[in-house]
């Protein structure tokens, strides 16, 4: 099992690094170090001398990939590909493009990051398999029927009208919560309930269906059929079995989520003014922050990677006949 | 000068590929078997008929051209206008043309704004100002108008039902000769759902259809059915122009990732060995970029392409296309992945039937094997793929164009209309049409794909349920 | 018991609806109710607050309530007026020649001026650990071991706070640090032009920089006072002397800017100490200043909050102002001891929609009206005043209107071979009519009734009103694009543009030889979501002249990189005022300053040499009608060579509450926190009145619950007891 985990976490690095270069590649045909240095600079009286000098003190003045003028290893090491993204391997985010220091910035987002990303993932897997399993054990009659109706109505609308429907019902009109904002500790549950809510809505469409075809097709099963002939009841049927059974195709599609859970929600940030990384992002793709994008794309990545693996190992805790090696 | 699109060029491949596999569907019976249950889907039927009507709508908008200047006196006309049109703005150009000032509300009479007016007798006074072109031909608006607007439902209602006896007739025509019986027996047949193919639903949506279209055309003579947006468009005229870039990014992006999935999918499970590793190692690390950021550098990247080479493009409608091709592409890109592991897990169980490995001791080559024999038995998964990605992607649109990585913002869509609509919510009193209007026509559109999709879904493999997370969810669930 | 279920509902119910006189909807900490706080807003994360690098209003904002300069802007007075503000006196330049002996100012012979500013006696600097000495009166977080820092994050996580009494050293460092090598002062180029010895000294410290660098000692503290600046020298402990070369008579504004500020040099080496820069602890993110507030929580993600300096001095609000100040109310509070608000709460909020909704629920006490979604808040009156809406008034929301120091404009490329000003005589006279019909066609009146609300006024000439050399009236309009009837400016006819454009060789928007339409290229930015229509209204005017025009939209390094080259045809940008005088306006058309040429202001490579002589004379001249008459002959070449079609002077519009009293929009000083004063009491209670949660839906949502709930309760029951009995 261990030796299965070491080997997964080399597999890694090969993906990190092509993410790395993937990423260097898209941003710097986009942005030239000139182009971010003018950027950071400012508009009024930014004279060519002060570029050079920004560029020389973050490195950019460099070549991208490969320095010709150098000798031996130098060639590859004296390059901004190299400096910049070696470091990221040992968690050294270095500074954002405004000389702000990204490991504190990315510590502080957090926060308020998961506490959104948090109770939507639980409160969501809650309702929505709940529901989908109300779906199943009505199966068949009407109940399920306009259930699905309804999900493949909630499926289709626009998450863009969940958030500004609800902000402006809820927040505008009826005054009931704060428009925006965030504050830490016990006073966050203001501003959290409404995103939460509208983020749990928006999803229940397509995974209450999503489970609820799982759970059908576990109870078409034989070993099902045999426990109802035992003369179990439906409901210790469907917690005892089917809920139990259905979880390797569920775990597959959850676990590997949690851990980009840190990552933060990019649209209801920014909608409702959560200072967490999902926002922390759009403003780095505004401000054309190589830094902070390619530190963000470098966690998100060792995040899916572990969310993988995550999965695979949670394969085992739950079916006890899938071994790793 | 007609213009062919870049989208329009592939929109027209797409149409001419369906039409192909049409044809070769229609010669194997196997296939054919499948369709009919999808054919004897009410749901899966009706939508099928709201998405025609979407598509008819769509395809009228990618028939493009630029007007002919008109000749000045003593000179030879030889000169085109910069505008793109589209065959779709000619059957409207009277919605596109009847400009107001600003907003107006849904069948108004006036502007949603005071002005400061001059009154004939000198003096100055604030009221709302009559429209130039919503109900204009009204005397007194405040009295007529109610039951003018009633006039021109019945007269739409009148002609819906005329167009949808016409219909119903051909129809009915058709499937008398067909079953070789009387009209009554015909129609008793439809109704009751006795035929194979679900033409009572068919029929009913199409009279739905045109008793809700009715109206409108009639209304939209003379009125703004879905009222005037800030710089006083028609908003119906804008949301039937947000219809073709949902089918484009919809389709296309399907289509621009195809040849990825399939072929590397295929590849990668039949082959095996290390070019298995390579492929796996690709998507893995293409799975790995969150797909935002992905997306938007790739956008950035290819609007400095457009931006440094502006002499590529003639016209601006062109640049907006060129950008709307490369987001789709790049939509493409991200999101072949999902299909592509799909098909590779698929292409490994089919590599150990009987039928590969006879084909194989027979010496085929291994392209060979994969064209002919692999290929055609991954087709169902492929479909129920596009079927189910396209309402993902139209959705998406939306998102992206919220976060400013959309599509053009001179290119009309649902995402740039929602965008620009939504401070139009903070507005007091609110304007809340255009929003609205774009929501429903979004929520229709995509609600017909999902309940199509989903019956294709279950006649071509029930089994496949929902296993896939359309790529876009994504998008969504941020 | 259904009773008692039923008592209890009703319980419930009433308690809900009794907290009905509560607001649920206050985004702040409910204690801070009807405290002295004033609430305001951010879109922009400040990038600096070192006021060595600090340009940009967003920066401002903050900045200028904690920095003080020598001089600042009067508030009330219009035009601008310079006014001491940590000096004694405004400054009285003394020019000198060669061998340093008093010239007058206009002679040939001048070589030098020599600025003295006296500083007042007494001022503390704000709380700082820097400042922190122990009782033997040694600095006490200045040699700090990396273990010292150990749980420090913030500078409050420091226990110690001392103060010190601020000198003229403290404003020579600063000047120091404009030529810092680790810094990048947006100012340093001009300044090292006019400031004695600046060049060289940057020299010097880059040098040592290189030294310490090479010494194995990189980012160690660079101790500037080792090292003398010849152009500033210390007299006293309060006065000092800067020595520009040649005459700038503007340098007495900047002495206004935060780029003159005083730092104090144990700041600079307190943050300068190893592991400082890694916790994020420097004077780029802690400004440290001796102004009316400080600040004490910075969070750029989500709020910055200033706080009263407890050592302030204390200043007196003024007691004169403008012609219409004291009705206005202005005045009631003259001579008053300021500043009059305890604390200062920014909160980010990224869109406009939440901050406009947040104003109107009174959680915002003022909103600048810069988006669209704000024009239902302004009402253009008959008169072309503008009011607020009647809806707005009902609450009691005031508007402040005022044209800003800025110039929106349409700069046509002087090097472009259609519309730009080379070629031969012919072609250059063609391209100055082509340019000049397009003036015309372009309607900037319709522009700021459609999209800045009436927000603005059509400019005459670059040079916006308030500052000197605009002229108002008759006497002030171009004549190229307008006629003055009855009173007013009125836009020349579309005839008349297209003859002029017939002249130029495009009878008809074709070109008079080829028959080709005429299309022309259009770059800007604008290409959000939001800008489409805007987009429509440039096509459009264009199309008024049957000139078609394809518009380029670009992202904005994309832009400027065009620009640079000189490679944009016509487009579209501003220029908002460093200072309120002429010459910062009509150097954006100097030669010298070209773009593609040599990185200058001159966006639009505009060339005369006949308006560089004039504008050399000018640059250094005192306001008065010598520069008036020089300036009106180099309008009359800018006017008739059209370099620009001179947009408009944005009007800044700004709505406050009816609780905020002593605001009144400036646009050179930032600082007038200091001057403003709330009602906490009265906004509590507009508050609570505005706010009054609606509870039915939550009544409706549990109702519908039930509801759903109930058909799948039944169904199960049924299902069970059907189990029950099949068993």
């Amino acid at each position: 099992m261990i030796a299965y985990i070491i080997r997964r976490l080399l597999y890694a690095i090969p993906i990190l690094v092509g993410v790395n270069l993937l990423t260097f590649a898209l941003f710097f045909v986009v942005n030239t170090p000139d182009d971010m240095a003018r950027m950071q600079l400012g508009i009024k009286r930014v004279t060519p001398e002060a570029i050079q000098k920004w560029k020389a003190e973050r490195g950019y003045d460099r070549p991208l990939l490969y320095d010709g003028t150098a000798q031996g290893t130098d060639r590859i090491t004296r390059t901004i590909f190299f400096e910049k993204s070696v470091k990221l391997f040992v968690l050294d985010f270095g500074r954002a493009d405004d000389g702000r220091d990204i490991g504190h910035e990315i510590r502080t987002r957090m926060g308020p990051s998961l506490a959104i990303a948090v109770p939507v993932f639980l409160l969501g897997l809650f309702v929505t398999v709940s529901f989908a399993l109300l779906l199943a054990f009505f199966r068949a009659t009407y109940l399920d029927f306009w259930g699905v109706v309804a999900c493949v109505a909630m499926m289709s609308i626009s998450s863009l009208f969940y958030i500004i429907g609800g902000q402006y019902l809820v927040s505008k009109i009826w005054h009931l919560v704060p428009i925006s904002g965030y504050a830490g500790g016990v006073d966050a549950a203001r501003f959290l309930i409404l995103p939460v809510a509208i983020s749990v809505v928006a999803g229940i469409g397509s995974s209450t269906r999503w489970y609820r075809t799982i759970f059908l097709e576990e109870i078409g099963k034989d070993y099902v059929r045999t426990a109802r002939a035992k003369g179990l009841s439906e409901m210790a049927v469907l917690f005892r079995h089917v809920l139990k059974n259905a979880m390797i195709p569920i775990l597959t599609g959850v676990v590997v989520v949690i851990p980009l859970l840190f990552m933060g929600a990019l649209i209801t940030e920014s909608f409702f003014g959560i200072p967490g990384l999902g926002s922390y992002m759009i403003d780095a793709i505004n401000a054309q922050d190589f830094a902070v994008v390619r530190s963000m794309v470098f966690i998100g990545s060792v995040l899916y990677i572990v969310g993988l693996l995550l999965t695979d190992l949670s394969y085992t805790l739950v079916d006890p006949r899938v071994r790793l090696q | 000068m007609p213009i062919v699109l870049w989208t329009d060029a592939l929109v027209f491949l797409l149409i001419a590929c369906a039409i192909g596999s049409g044809v070769y569907v229609s010669r194997r019976e196997y296939l054919l078997a499948s369709w009919r249950r999808v054919g004897e889907s009410r749901a899966g039927m009706a939508a099928l008929t709201v998405l025609a009507a979407f598509i008819l709508v769509g395809l009228l908008d990618s028939l493009h051209y630029r007007p002919r200047l008109e000749a000045v006196a003593g000179q030879s006309a030889n000169g085109f206008g910069t505008e793109v049109r589209s065959a779709l703005d000619v059957l409207l150009l009277p919605l596109k043309a009847a400009t107001e000032k600003t907003y107006s509300a849904p069948l108004a009479t006036h502007l949603y704004a005071r002005e400061t007016v001059e009154l004939p007798d000198g003096t100055q006074a604030r009221v709302f100002p009559r429209l130039k072109h919503g109900g204009v031909h009204l005397k007194d608006p405040a009295q007529d108008r109610g039951r003018d607007v009633a006039r021109h439902i019945l007269r739409g209602l009148v002609l819906a039902v005329l167009a949808g006896l016409t219909f119903a007739a051909i129809a009915l025509q058709a499937a008398a000769v067909r079953w070789g019986v009387r009209w009554p027996a015909a129609w008793r047949r439809i109704r009751r759902g006795e035929t194979r193919f679900a033409w009572n639903a068919v029929l009913a949506t199409l009279a739905v259809l045109l008793l809700l279209a009715g109206p409108v055309v009639s209304l939209a003579g003379g009125y703004h059915v879905f009222g005037t947006d800030k710089v006083g468009q028609d908003v119906l005229y804008l949301t039937l122009k947000s219809i073709r870039t949902g089918l484009v990014i919809g389709t296309i992006t399907t289509l621009a990732m195809l040849p990825f999935a399939v072929a590397l999918g295929i590849v990668a499970g039949y082959l095996g060995g290390w070019v298995d590793d390579v492929i796996q190692y690709l998507y893995t690390t293409l799975n790995s970029i969150p797909g935002v950021l992905l997306i938007a550098a790739s956008v950035l990247m290819m609007q400095v392409v457009i931006d440094t080479h502006p002499d590529w493009f003639a016209t601006s409608a062109q640049r907006a296309d060129a950008r709307l091709l490369a987001l789709c592409l790049i939509l493409g890109v991200t999101s072949w992945t999902g299909l592509c592991r799909l098909l590779r897990a698929e292409t490994l169980k089919l590599r150990e039937l009987e039928y590969v490995q006879a084909a194989q001791a027979f010496g085929a080559s291994a392209s060979r094997i994969m064209g002919r024999h692999i290929l055609p038995n991954v087709m169902h998964i492929v479909l129920i793929a596009v079927v189910m990605d396209f309402s993902g992607l139209v959705l998406a649109e939306a998102v992206l164009s919220y976060i400013g990585i959309g599509v053009d913002p001179s290119t009309i869509s649902f995402g740039t209309m929602i965008n620009t609509a939504r401070l139009e919510l903070a507005r007091e009193p609110v304007v809340w049409w255009s929003l609205v209007a774009a929501f429903a026509f979004m929520f229709v559109l995509v609600l017909a794909a999902n309940l199509f999709s989903d019956s294709v879904r279950d006649a071509f493999d029930p089994r496949i349920a929902g296993r896939r997370i359309a790529p876009a969810a994504q998008g969504q669930a941020a | 018991m259904r009773d008692f279920q039923v008592q209890a509902w009703l319980l419930l119910l009433a308690a809900l609806l009794s907290g009905c006189g509560e607001v649920w909807n206050n985004p702040y900490p409910t204690q801070d109710g009807g405290r002295n706080i004033l609430y305001s807003a951010f879109t922009e994360r400040p990038k600096h607050l070192d006021p060595v690098q600090s340009y940009s209003e967003d920066e401002a904002e903050f900045n200028a309530q904690i920095y003080e300069p020598p001089l600042q802007y009067h508030y009330l007075k219009r035009p601008y007026a310079l006014i001491p503000l940590a000096a004694e006196a405004v400054p009285r330049p003394r020019t000198v020649d060669a061998a340093g002996r008093d010239v007058p100012a206009d002679s040939p012979r001048v070589a030098h001026t020599l600025y003295e500013i006296r500083i007042r006696p007494g001022i503390l600097y704000q709380p700082h650990p820097a400042f922190a000495r122990d009782a033997a009166g040694k600095l006490l977080y200045h040699d700090l071991k990396p273990d010292d820092l150990k749980d420090i994050y913030s500078l409050r996580d420091f226990p110690q706070a001392g103060t010190r009494e601020l000198t003229a050293e403290d404003y020579l460092y600063q000047i120091k640090r404009l030529a810092h090598p680790r810094l990048h002062s947006p100012v340093f180029g001009l300044m090292s032009e006019y400031v004695v010895g600046l060049k060289e000294f940057a020299e010097t410290l880059k040098a040592e920089d290189k030294a310490l660098a090479d010494s194995g000692k990189k980012n160690a503290w660079l101790d500037l006072s080792k090292f003398p600046l010849a152009g500033v020298e210390p007299i006293d402990k309060y006065r000092y002397r800067i020595r520009i070369k040649g005459r700038y008579p503007q340098f007495a504004y900047w002495l206004a800017m935060n780029f003159f500020a005083p730092v104090p040099i144990e700041a600079d080496r307190f943050h300068a100490q190893p592991g400082m820069a890694e916790r994020n602890l420097t004077l780029d993110w802690y400004p440290i200043g001796t102004g009316p507030y400080m600040l004490t929580e910075n969070n750029p993600n989500a709020r910055m909050v200033l706080e009263r300096n407890p050592n302030y001095r204390g200043e007196a609000y003024p007691d004169e102002g403008e012609e219409g100040d004291r009705p206005a109310g202005l005045l009631a509070d003259a001579g008053r001891r300021i500043p009059f608000i305890d604390k200062v709460v920014f909160s980010r909020e990224r869109e406009g929609i939440p901050l406009w909704n947040k104003f109107l629920q009174g959680y915002y006490d003022f909103s600048g009206i810069s988006s669209d979604s704000f024009d239902q808040a302004v009402r253009i009156s008959v008169e072309g005043e503008a009011g607020v809406s009647p809806e707005m008034a009902a609450k009691g929301i005031k508007l402040e209107a005022s044209v800003g120091t800025a110039t929106r404009y349409f700069a046509f490329n002087w090097l472009d071979p259609v519309v730009g000003g080379q070629g031969d005589a012919a072609g250059r006279e063609r391209a100055k009519k082509l340019r000049q019909a397009i003036s015309i066609a372009l309607d900037w009146e319709e522009f700021i009734s459609i999209f800045a609300n009436g927000r603005g006024i059509p400019a005459q000439g670059p040079i916006p009103p308030g500052i000197f050399g605009f002229k108002a009236g008759g006497a002030g309009i171009n004549p190229v694009v307008y006629d003055w009837a009855d009173g007013a400016p009125r836009r020349k006819s579309i005839a008349t543009a297209k003859k002029l454009l017939a002249e130029a060789g495009y009878p008809d928007g074709r070109d008079a030889k080829s028959g080709q339409p005429l299309v022309l290229y259009l770059d800007t930015t604008d290409r959000g979501p939001g800008d489409k229509p805007r987009l429509d209204w440039y096509r459009k005017q264009f199309a008024k002249l049957d000139v078609q025009l394809e518009i380029r939209g670009t992202d904005y390094n994309r832009f400027q990189e065009k620009v640079r080259k000189g490679a944009a045809q016509i487009f579209v940008w501003g220029w908002n005022a460093d200072y309120p005088d002429p010459e910062n306006f009509l150097f954006l058309f100097h030669g010298a300053q070209s773009r593609s040429k040599s990185q200058g202001e001159n966006a639009a490579n505009y060339s005369s040499p006949e308006y560089d002589r004039l504008f050399e004379q000018v640059k250094h001249m005192e306001n008065g009608p010598a520069r008036q008459a020089l300036i009106d002959r180099m309008l009359v070449i800018l006017r008739e060579d059209a370099p620009w079609s001179f947009g408009f002077h944005p009007k800044d519009y700004s709505l406050h509450h009816g609780w905020v009293a002593n605001l009144k929009p400036n646009h050179m000083a930032r600082n007038g926190l200091k001057y403003q004063k709330i009602d906490a009491a009265r906004r509590e209670k507009k508050r609570a009145e505005w706010n009054r949660p609606v509870l039915w839906p939550l009544g409706l949502l549990v109702v519908v619950l039930a509801a759903s709930a109930a058909p799948a309760a039944l169904g199960w029951r049924r299902c069970e007891q059907s189990k029950g009995r099949a068993a």
